[in-house]
């Protein structure tokens, strides 16, 4: 076939393997970053027009415009573009820029909020048609019981995708690239067909339902192109149709869908293979390369989706979590690194810095020194990429997983997960002690049990009550999570997504804790000094008087740190202990997005110090300013969690000061990248990166307008200061920012 | 100018007759503390242990609480290496273990043995010093396990020695001779302080020290701050050098242009 003249290998033209297509044919690029090249005018031209529509949607409140009279799908709207003249890469998600479409798949209420929240009523056209439909919400709600009610109500879980789209899966949108929405149809009805050979059982009848809505959808997606006068039913033939390709599949999946992250995968190298066959004939130079990467990234930085205020409350800063991941090895030893892997990452200067999309730097100590240095570079100037540790992933994933979301790795094509919401566990710890009563309401939410009796808090007395608690929570949490995935299947099935992975997919159930931190030192301090209980008229348990020293996770202090470990790993056995939709795999991350705050404000005082309403620490960060032996000793608390009990993700954020990095940017760089592979080497999972002033945030919160692009990592993803709210801001300025010593 | 009490006078500091005694096989360390990172403490990512006690008492010392030799936590040599230990995966290729102070010199016996453990473990050492505290084959001992010297040349003539502290710069001047034998690597540090340090001649003069000695790879200027005063307050120590403006990095620039190329390596 001539689209695919020059390249190597034979497997992937037989069968769907994207995999197999990127071992034959990547190379490997070892040196640094001198080749890249800058924005052209066009690119300036269209960036600064895009900038200007970006200031402006912050002006009107965070959103530029809403379609209130059409449902969200791959056909509902005509073309729109950014600049029809001069683009290289089409495709919107509505008719305009930044216009927001309305997804009420998931659930009607929350779009009516939404549009409401903005000054925009959801159009009587569309409320009618919904009249008669089945959102996801309406079927969880019919099934939720009066416990899951409750312990939504109390925060003691909280973050259910029970309103809008669940996300966290990732499409292999290079298929489209790579192979053509034909085929994908062809190979799709194969699997259709041989399923007749099975039972004719509820489960082979939803898949060949499924399959029917797959192929369907891959229809759809052929049409969407054709709106814009491209016909993707063939292979691209060159790499800015490659991109094109590629991109429309993403962009059917985010019309289709408003799931809470949706992430790219991993394509840069897949990419680089169709660009660097260009090069070579002379079809492009070095700097339309850059050209097309830049309007692709451009367009995904446009992407929306229309969400309430409470939403953003919880995940803040209107984040899509384009997370597209870049580097890694190959399991031949090879590097995975392509120029194409410096090219997206240049981005962040041809465009300037930017949250999305969400760029994810899989770290090998085996990676090029030159592609090291320059991540340190962006890292340093950015502030706006993260880390994860390839070494890590690699032994279970293999080469071609790609992280969903902010932590969450999976096999492209092939693993697919059912994720959802946070068990808050400081919040356990006080339901344990007040035996299944809410510490703020008064209210019954657990089991009923006596209050904790003692004055004095006894260890194993608190660990033996917890171990009762922990099992209802995990219960509970699973049956959840069990009716949000049934019905989101019935009621908002991803079919365009699921169209570009295999028939037979591997499913996680992605489960996630918070305040993991504050738990363990509020057990540190029941194991180590005295806690005593103060209780209220009712005799409830609303604050304790922590008497004597205790160690602090965050302190590289065994005796602390394996009460962290401990917690994680009997959380996840609690959780094995109930069987889940659809058989998946059961998996746990400690990540807490930017709802840190907002499970703090949930949660009474604790026994390790922190008042009520206090922000927990992000993710898996030891609690702010708890940790007093440096930046290392820190790192090796977390680093300590295992990954093998919490393979969902390890999210840690890090922050430092230029000055204590290094004398000159070159040091800093050199031990940026001594700090990540030390930190990969222990086993650690994730690093957010950020160098840079706690004065420089301060001044960014009193002048907004002097920081338009400032960017800044939170717990598993990069996010524009000045969309965050003002409690949230002076959270993050109240982390520990590692300093000199 | 106003006159600062000299060194003798100024209390807290640790005389040079408290050097700790060697007391057998297994040497005890008086530790101010231990940060697990340090980014601007010798080539790469280092472990920085601050050892208690120092005589010199420089008017601007920034660790005020580290001169006493009361305080801080008695630790065995072993015991502080298998914390530093903790942190080699970060140490890469340049990094290690920096022993800074208080004076590691007044401890020389004690470093000079963690520094073997360290170099067992093919491990950098670096020691951060005045200078002062320790000479002949007791300094000779360690500096044979040491792989690099930040120096910190406090003034570059004997009066500003005598005014300022109660160090000396022919001490330093012998210590850097010594170094220089042991081919051990040097950086030079040179804090700049408005009215005092931050003056041409004066970095004219530290050029000139460093020209002596074989083995000078870098000299640092770093600017006088007054971070510490919350500390000098908590002791009850007069902070002599309230009044003098801080320096600025812009200042710091400037004068950095008068050392010659060659020291800006390491």
């Amino acid at each position: 076939m001539e689209a695919w003249n020059g390249f190597k290998g034979t497997k992937w033209q037989e069968t769907i393997d994207v995999r197999d297509f990127i071992m034959n044919n990547h190379e490997s690029y070892e040196g640094n970053g001198d080749f890249l090249a800058g924005a052209t005018e066009r690119t300036k031209k269209l960036s600064h027009k895009l900038d200007g529509l970006f200031e402006l949607e912050m002006r009107f409140g965070g959103v530029l415009d809403i379609d209130t009279q059409h449902v969200t799908s791959l056909l509902n709207y005509k073309p729109g573009y950014l600049d029809k003249e001069n683009e290289l890469i089409v495709g919107l998600q509505t008719d305009r820029p930044l216009r927001r479409g309305v997804n009420p798949f998931g659930g009607l209420n929350m779009t009516r909020k939404a549009c409401q929240a903005y000054g925009y009523e959801l159009s009587e056209k569309v409320e009618e048609e919904f009249l008669y439909r089945t959102t996801h919400n309406d079927g969880v709600f019919r099934v939720y019981n009066e416990e899951i009610r409750k312990a939504r109500h109390a925060g003691i879980i909280t973050g259910l995708p029970d309103a809008y789209g669940r996300g966290r899966i990732i499409g292999d949108y290079r298929r489209v690239a790579l192979y053509g929405v034909d085929r994908l149809i062809e190979e799709k009805k194969k699997d259709k067909e041989a399923l007749a050979a099975n039972p004719c059982d509820a489960e082979t009848i939803r898949r060949l339902e499924e399959l029917y809505q797959q192929i369907n959808f891959l229809g759809k997606l052929k049409e969407m192109a054709l709106l814009y006068e491209i016909d993707i039913s063939k292979p691209a033939t060159d790499s800015k149709e490659a991109v094109q390709w590629l991109y429309f599949g993403y962009l059917g999946a985010i019309k289709e869908q408003n799931g809470a992250a949706m992430s790219l995968g991993r394509v840069s190298t897949f990419l680089d293979i169709y660009f660097q066959r260009d090069l070579r004939e002379g079809r492009y130079d070095e700097t339309a390369v850059q050209e097309i990467i830049d309007d692709f990234v451009m367009k995904l930085r446009m992407a929306r989706h229309l969400r309430t205020p409470e939403y953003n409350e919880l995940f803040a800063g209107d984040p899509m979590w384009i997370t597209e991941s870049v580097g890694g090895m190959a399991l031949d030893g090879s590097t995975l690194v392509s120029k194409t892997s410096f090219r997206i990452l240049n981005t962040l200067y041809t465009l300037g810095p930017s949250a999305e999309p969400n760029l994810t730097v899989l770290w090998s100590k085996d990676l090029p020194e030159g592609f090291k240095d320059f991540c340190a570079k962006v890292s340093c100037d950015t502030h706006a990429i993260q880390y994860e540790n390839d070494d890590l992933m690699r032994p279970i994933y293999g080469d071609d997983y790609g992280i969903a979301c902010c932590v969450s790795a999976m096999r492209l094509g092939k693993d697919m997960q059912f994720f959802g919401a946070r068990a808050n566990l400081a919040k356990l710890l006080l339901m344990s002690l007040n035996g299944g009563k809410d510490e703020r309401y008064d209210m019954q939410i657990g089991p009923e049990m006596p209050v904790y009796e003692d004055e004095y808090l006894d260890y194993d007395k608190v660990m033996e009550r917890m171990s009762f608690y922990r099992d209802w929570l995990a219960s509970t949490y699973v049956k959840a999570m069990n009716m949000i995935h049934y019905m989101h299947d019935k009621y908002a099935y991803e079919k365009t997504q699921m169209a570009l992975h295999d028939t037979d997919v591997h499913r996680y159930m992605a489960f996630g804790v918070a305040g993991l931190s504050v738990l363990t030192d509020s057990l540190s301090a029941i194991k180590y000094a005295k806690v005593r209980t103060i209780r209220d008229e009712n005799g409830l348990i609303k604050d304790f008087e922590t008497i004597g020293e205790f160690p602090c996770y965050g302190n590289d202090d065994d005796r602390v740190d394996m009460i962290a470990v401990e917690q994680t790993k009997l959380f996840l056995e609690a959780l094995k202990k109930n069987p889940t939709y659809r058989n998946a795999e059961h998996t746990l991350s400690v990540l807490t997005i930017t709802s840190n705050v907002m499970y703090g404000k949930k949660t009474g005082n604790t026994p390790d110090g922190r008042k009520a309403g206090e922000p927990f620490a992000p993710g898996a960060n030891p609690m702010h300013g708890r940790d007093k032996n440096g930046a290392l000793a820190s790192l090796n608390s977390v680093s300590k969690l295992s990954y093998q009990t919490c393979k969902d993700g390890i999210s840690n954020t890090f922050s430092i000061i230029p000055a204590a990095l290094g004398h000159s940017w070159e040091e800093r760089r050199s031990n940026l990248i001594n700090i990540l592979d030390g930190y990969f080497a222990r086993g650690a999972h994730h690093l957010n990166v950020n160098v840079l002033d706690r004065e420089l945030l301060i001044d960014a919160m009193k002048n907004p307008e002097k920081y338009p692009t400032l960017t800044i990592r939170v717990s598993g993803y990069a996010v524009l200061f000045n969309k965050l709210t003002l409690e949230q801001k002076k959270e993050v300025i109240s982390r520990t920012f590692h300093e000199g010593v | 100018m106003r006159a600062y009490k000299s060194g003798p006078q100024r209390k807290g500091a640790m005389s040079e007759k408290d050097n700790f005694v060697d007391n057998g096989s297994l040497q005890t360390g008086r530790i101010h503390s231990i940060m697990s990172m340090g980014g601007v403490d010798g080539p790469g990512i280092r472990c920085v242990v601050f050892l208690q006690g120092c005589s010199v008492g420089c008017a601007y010392c920034h660790n005020p609480d580290t001169w006493t030799r009361e305080g801080g936590d008695l630790m065995s040599s072993d015991e502080v290496a298998q914390k530093v230990l903790r942190y080699r995966t970060y140490f890469g290729k340049n990094g290690g273990l920096t022993v800074s102070g208080g004076e590691p010199l007044m401890q020389a016996a004690f470093v000079s043995e963690l520094f073997g453990l360290m170099k067992k473990e093919g491990i950098s050492t670096c020691l951060d010093t005045s200078g002062h505290g320790c000479t002949g084959e007791k300094l000779a001992a360690l500096l044979k396990n040491t792989d690099i010297t930040l120096c910190d040349i406090k003034f570059t003539s004997q009066e500003d020695y005598k005014r300022y502290s109660n160090g000396s710069l022919d001490v330093v001047k012998n210590f850097l001779e010594e170094a220089s034998k042991a081919h051990v690597r040097i950086w030079i540090r040179h804090v700049v302080i408005p009215g005092i340090t931050e003056n041409e001649e004066g970095i004219k003069r530290l050029v000139r020290i460093a020209e002596c000695y074989e083995g000078v790879e870098r000299i640092e200027l770093l600017p006088f701050h007054k971070m510490c005063i919350p500390k000098y307050e908590a002791l009850g120590i007069p902070f002599q050098l309230a009044d003098v403006p801080e320096c600025t990095g812009k200042r710091i620039k400037e004068l950095q242009m008068l050392i010659p190329e060659k020291y800006a390596g390491g």
